[in-house]
């Protein structure tokens, strides 16, 4: 799985392959310059003696320091941007798959994940991952690079000094390696502490209505005081032990120092070692223990960047929709004739929900589909529009089975009002016409007339180009239920579904809009759920649905004579009402 | 940063100790050189074996020293900064539970918790690496500089121009990248918004077929973002190269006129590699401390919002004393009362007036937005009117102590919130020394017996906010916290919304029953709930269009005609 990741990884650098690898080049070439100046600076330092100075070498060691520290400067310059170029790239790449992919992804994988987990996944895992990416570039390669150098150039600089520092060095990495261990499970205390506050302030200052509505100031402070305290204890040991981690290396560092001091300071006397010598390798120790110090920080950003790669790629790789049929074709002329011959469908294996349904609509019938809670009614919505396809049986429309015919032809066939009321970030004028982006201005006011929306949003700072946020943003609920009203009758599709479609609009503007609906209706094929019952009096047939089967069918005169579930229903007021008596009564299960 | 001196008051001693540690550590390392340039011109040049594995031994010393400064300074370090942060968090969550309604909802929950977690975790980091480093990185940058100055002037003054130098790079660069990145954070909160759409979008997009649209508009903002890093990248790429850059030409320039210096015998060569080993400090220095001002700039920012968030005045204040109430006063009246909310282009409620003896029943009905929710939370104050006056047993409000006020109301809201606890616990919301006795009268009136029967009793555990109940029973339970205090006052907004006719009916009756006769307050949108009240008040878009019984209204208030037969239909009529 990992190493999955990691070649997958490794394609979509593949991309720029030219591009990462020109980066190793340069970086090759940068760590060899900047190993070069400050043996130079040595070589440079050796002329100045207190018998005299050689300014006949010095000054031509000193031109070729600037020299190679200027072509350093410039190729490292041309690295960053190439490295930038590269991982911003190949994040944008892997972006672009991840969305493409959540357009195709099957509705059951969008409705059962959790979606902040999956915009987290495309936002903050592909930016951790574009971070690690450009520090492995920037800094594990170089750092290798560097470690390697810097042993060649001691190495035949002075093999004794040499092996002094490669055995001393990896102290530090076993010292830094050792508080990391130890102060792992602090860290993890410290975060399952700040999770049990957060939850709390959550609580707290989530429901403050509740809490000053009954006093709890007081008391909800002190609970909040007890966890702060805690928190406070776990924090300073986690940060106090882990901060120790520097001060120890650079101790580590200082003994490193101070022996190539000692040995290079004694090989000096014999002569086997010149002072300029002695500074270059004084400032190799240096540069040799720093990669290694951020060597061990790299490698866990990395593995948290494969981590992070690993979660994006996963949503990329997510099981798409069914494919369309071969020869599938479009839906052209639709006439409205839809029937379900015995569709069963359950959303996990061991929750049966829909079994053995069976349903004929002729063209222009209204059909209204009511139960409680739960009962399937949103769920034969969904198989309708093809959101889900049917586990057994078939659906049609105009005898045609919905999977032969495209997606998209059978989609844009319905016009679809829902409870959620989603809007697109964007004007008035463009959600209106969201289904028709070609409508006149003449069309969008007609139909905002027609859904009872005109009025309001003429009032709005800029009328119809009002731009209104994510969510429809500082709307309310039933202002929002209503431009996506004006949505549909703008479209306005052969075939409608209605669910809930008026769930956030108080009765009396119901009573406006129904009458709009029923203009809308006439001679289309409609399915309307509905909570309050009193809209649907006059469908041509009522389903009455409960626990995924039909269990009354016929319209509202015919139902309430039989004096069944449906009566029961309508004497309630709505179905939950109904199944709440229930439940008070104790038939339900607690 | 004004402000945040208050909370570290308390930790003045570790604020002192810290940094001084620090630079302890700091001067140290500032001896390292001093002790190399012996080790040369002496020991090496002098041919003194000892000396050199003295010095040594020296070197390791005063890494040792400089160790112990260091660890000690980290700990006090630490120590000032989380107890900072938990003092500011005490703060935020005491002054937040201070605000009035209005405040809260000008704040926003979800910026209320940002700002007691995150942001207060930044200004932790903040403090504690600005005691670590802010003292040091500039003590060894400028400690350089003198002891360069010590052993020669000339060549200090490299270091003078070198570290001007190095500083308009490093401040340069940082100016202008940080709103070159501010740029490309709002690039990729575009970039979250687009996602964000088409998750929460997938139905509507599908069923109107803009799957493509939406992707090449997602296409575009990504774009923009990446092409934003890019440049940013371009500046922020520099910071690396130029300063390695001038600090190299800078050695060079020192080893030269060094050198100039070590022929006329001004100096010696152990002088010079000292001044080289100085050289190479001020580097690693300044580029802590270039990351450091970017840690305290986000810091900054961080505590910034938070000194919002405290400043926040509670706009209302309550007399410490309540007025007395007036003899024969009504419970509730509602004198001329407007309501607009902060920010509000216009009124929520207008000329609201009425009012009802104690033990009286009102009923509010209207649709959604009418203002009902608005009327019933100016009794307990949660919002102040903006006209007028609401009086309470004949007092304004506002000359009543809130504590006391809200402490004789039963308020039921229309969310039925519970929190994480047993069922006891809850109830005891209402009263804090309530006997099971008590409680149990409670749940009953409430019809909510059977929810605690069904959870186990009294002792049961019940999830955050509820979670592991039904909305009819939390609904039920919610209005049996607010009666466990016998309330004068009993509020139900809309809180029998999840409740068949026939509970709501006998919830209605026994509230009608209590021994203690509480004026109530019905909101609900249906006229069966508040048919039987005293009083009912019609609201259409914050104004009152009726007042009077059921029966007069269905009379006189088109309104409320309208709503009572959209519920009813055809049955009303016949």
């Amino acid at each position: 799985m990992k190493r999955g990741t990691i070649r997958e990884v490794l394609t979509y650098i593949g991309r720029y392959k030219w591009l990462a690898f020109l980066s190793f080049v340069l970086a090759g070439v940068t760590v060899v310059l900047t190993l070069l100046a400050p043996y130079l600076a040595g070589l440079a330092i050796d002329q100045i003696a207190d018998s005299g100075v050689d300014f006949a070498r010095l000054v031509p060691l000193l031109v070729q320091i600037v020299a190679c520290v200027a072509a350093t400067a410039a190729i490292q310059w041309v690295m960053n941007v190439v490295n930038n170029r590269v991982t911003f790239n190949v994040v944008r790449d892997l972006r672009e798959d991840a969305l493409k992919k959540i357009e195709i992804l099957p509705l059951a994988y969008i409705d059962s994940h959790p979606h902040g987990e999956i915009v987290s996944r495309v936002i903050a895992d592909a930016d951790a991952f574009a971070d690690g990416l450009l520090m492995g570039f920037t800094q594990l390669f170089t750092g290798v690079l560097t470690i390697l150098g810097t042993l060649g150039f001691m190495f035949f600089m002075h093999a004794g000094i040499a092996v002094v520092v490669v055995v001393v060095t990896p102290l530090s990495l076993f010292v830094a390696k050792f508080i990391a261990q130890r102060t792992h499970d602090m860290f993890w205390q410290q975060s399952e502490t700040r999770g049990e506050m957060t939850g709390y302030i959550d609580e707290m200052i989530g429901n403050a209505k509740v809490v000053k509505a009954y006093g709890r100031e007081e008391a909800s402070l002190q609970a909040f005081d007890e966890i702060n305290g805690r928190l406070e204890k776990c924090s300073l040991r986690a940060i106090f032990f882990s901060s120790l981690t520097n001060p120890c290396t650079r101790f580590v560092n200082s003994v490193v120092y101070a022996l190539v001091a000692l040995t290079g300071g004694l090989a000096a006397l014999g002569g086997g070692m010149t002072v300029g010598l002695l500074t270059s390798f004084l400032s190799y120790a240096n540069q040799y223990t720093k990669p290694f110090n951020e060597i061990s920080g790299v490698v866990t950003e990395l593995q948290n960047a494969i981590a992070c790669a690993a979660r994006l790629l996963e949503l990329v790789h997510a099981e798409p929709q069914a494919p369309e049929r071969p020869g599938a074709e479009a839906l052209a002329n639709v006439e409205g004739q839809v029937s379900c011959r015995d569709v069963s469908f359950s959303y996990s294996p061991d929750r049966r929900l829909i079994e053995h349904f069976n349903l004929s609509v002729q063209p222009g019938q209204r059909v209204a589909i009511v139960g409680p809670t739960g009962c399937g009614k949103t769920t034969l919505i969904n198989l309708l529009m093809r959101f889900y396809d049917v586990g057994g049986g078939s659906i049609a429309v105009d005898g045609r089975d919905i999977r032969d015919v495209t997606r998209r032809s059978l989609r844009s066939s319905y016009g679809m009002v829902l409870q959620e009321t989603w809007l697109k970030a964007g004007t008035i004028r463009e959600n209106i016409a969201f289904g028709k982006p070609d409508a006149t201005e003449e069309e969008i006011v007609e139909a905002a007339k027609a859904s009872h929306a005109h009025s309001f949003i003429r009032r709005l700072p800029d009328g119809y180009d009002t731009v209104i946020g994510e969510d429809g943003g500082m709307l309310s609920q039933g202002q929002k239920q209503l431009l996506c009203i004006s949505r549909v009758m703008l479209a306005l599709p052969p075939m409608l579904i209605l669910d809930e479609a008026t769930s956030s609009i108080d009765t009396r503007t119901e009573i406006r809009i129904q009458s709009a609906f029923a203009r809308m209706m006439q001679g289309r094929t409609s399915f309307i759920v509905a909570h309050r019952l009193s809209t649907i009096r006059n469908a041509d047939t009522i389903l009455v649905m409960r626990d995924g089967r039909v269990i009354e069918q016929g319209n509202h005169e015919s139902l309430m004579r039989k004096n069944g579930f449906y009566a029961e229903l309508y004497r309630a007021g709505s179905p939950d009402a109904a199944v709440n008596k229930r439940e008070v009564a104790g038939d339900a299960q607690g | 940063m004004n402000g945040m001196l208050n909370y570290l008051r308390k930790y003045r001693k570790e604020c002192v100790l810290a940094p001084l540690f620090k630079m302890l550590e700091a001067s140290f390392e500032l001896m390292v050189p001093l002790v190399m340039q012996v080790i040369i011109d002496d020991g090496i040049g002098g041919g003194d074996r000892g000396l050199i594995v003295r010095m040594v031994l020296l070197m390791v010393a005063l890494g040792l020293i400089g160790l112990v400064s260091s660890v000690t300074a980290q700990y006090f370090s630490a120590k000032a900064a989380t107890g900072f942060a938990t003092g500011v968090r005490h703060a935020l969550f005491s002054h937040l539970q201070s605000l009035s309604f209005s405040n809260m909802d000008a704040l926003g929950t979800s910026k209320m918790i940002t700002r007691m977690t995150s942001d207060v975790n930044q200004a932790q980091t903040g403090v504690n690496m600005t005691l670590r480093l802010f003292l040091r990185s500039p003590f060894v940058v400028f400690g350089a500089m003198i002891m360069a100055f010590t052993i020669d002037t000339r060549s200090a003054l490299i270091f003078v121009a070198v570290i001007a130098a190095l500083s308009l790079v490093v401040f340069g660069i940082m100016a202008v990248n940080i709103p070159m990145m501010r740029g490309v954070q709002a690039a990729l909160e575009r970039v979250l918004g687009a996602t964000r759409e088409n998750l929460s979008g997938a139905r509507v997009i599908r069923a109107f077929c803009k799957e493509d649209e939406q992707f090449a508009e997602f296409v575009e903002k990504n774009r923009a973002l990446t092409a934003k890093q890019k440049r940013a990248g371009w500046v922020s790429g520099l910071m690396n190269p130029l300063t390695y850059l001038l600090i190299n030409l800078a050695i060079a320039w020192l080893i030269y006129t060094g050198a100039v210096q070590v022929s006329v015998g001004a100096l010696t060569p152990g002088e010079v590699v000292a001044l080289y080993n100085y050289m190479s400090q001020i580097l690693v220095e300044l580029i802590k401390l270039a990351n450091l001002i970017v840690t305290m700039n986000k810091a900054a920012a961080s505590w910034n919002r938070i000194a919002d968030a405290l400043a926040i005045q509670p706009d209302m204040t309550s007399p410490e004393v309540s007025a007395p109430a007036v003899d024969g006063a009504p419970a509730v009246q509602f004198d001329h009362v407007g309501l607009t909310y902060g920010g509000a282009g216009g009124e929520s409620l207008t000329d609201i007036d009425f009012s009802i003896p104690r033990g009286g029943t009102v009923g509010v009905i209207g649709g959604t937005g009418s203002g009902k929710t608005s009327l019933v939370s100016m009794i307990p104050r949660f919002y102040d009117a903006t006209a007028g006056a609401v009086r309470v047993g004949g007092v304004d409000v506002r000359d009543l102590n809130v504590d006391e006020l809200r402490g004789r109301i039963g308020f039921v809201l229309q969310q039925a919130v519970l929190f994480h606890g047993t069922i006891r616990d809850n109830l005891r919301w209402g009263k804090a020394d309530a006997t099971d006795e008590e409680l149990m009268a409670a749940v009953r009136a409430a019809q909510a017996e059977d929810v605690v029967a069904a959870k186990g009793g009294l002792d049961a555990e019940l999830e955050q906010g509820g979670r592991n109940l039904s909305g009819g029973q939390r609904q039920r339970l919610t209005i049996a916290r607010a009666l466990v205090r016998r309330p004068d006052i009993l509020v139900l907004d809309d809180s029998a919304s999840a409740l068949d006719q026939g509970t709501d009916q006998r919830l209605r009756a026994a509230i009608a029953g209590l021994d203690y006769r509480p004026t109530v307050f019905i909101v609900s949108q249906r006229t069966a709930s508040i048919r039987e009240a005293d009083l009912i008040l019609v609201l259409d878009d914050g104004r009152m269009v009726g007042r009077g019984t059921h029966a007069e209204l269905l009379e006189s208030c088109p309104v409320y005609r309208e709503i009572y037969e959209s519920q009813y239909g055809g049955e009303a009529s016949a």
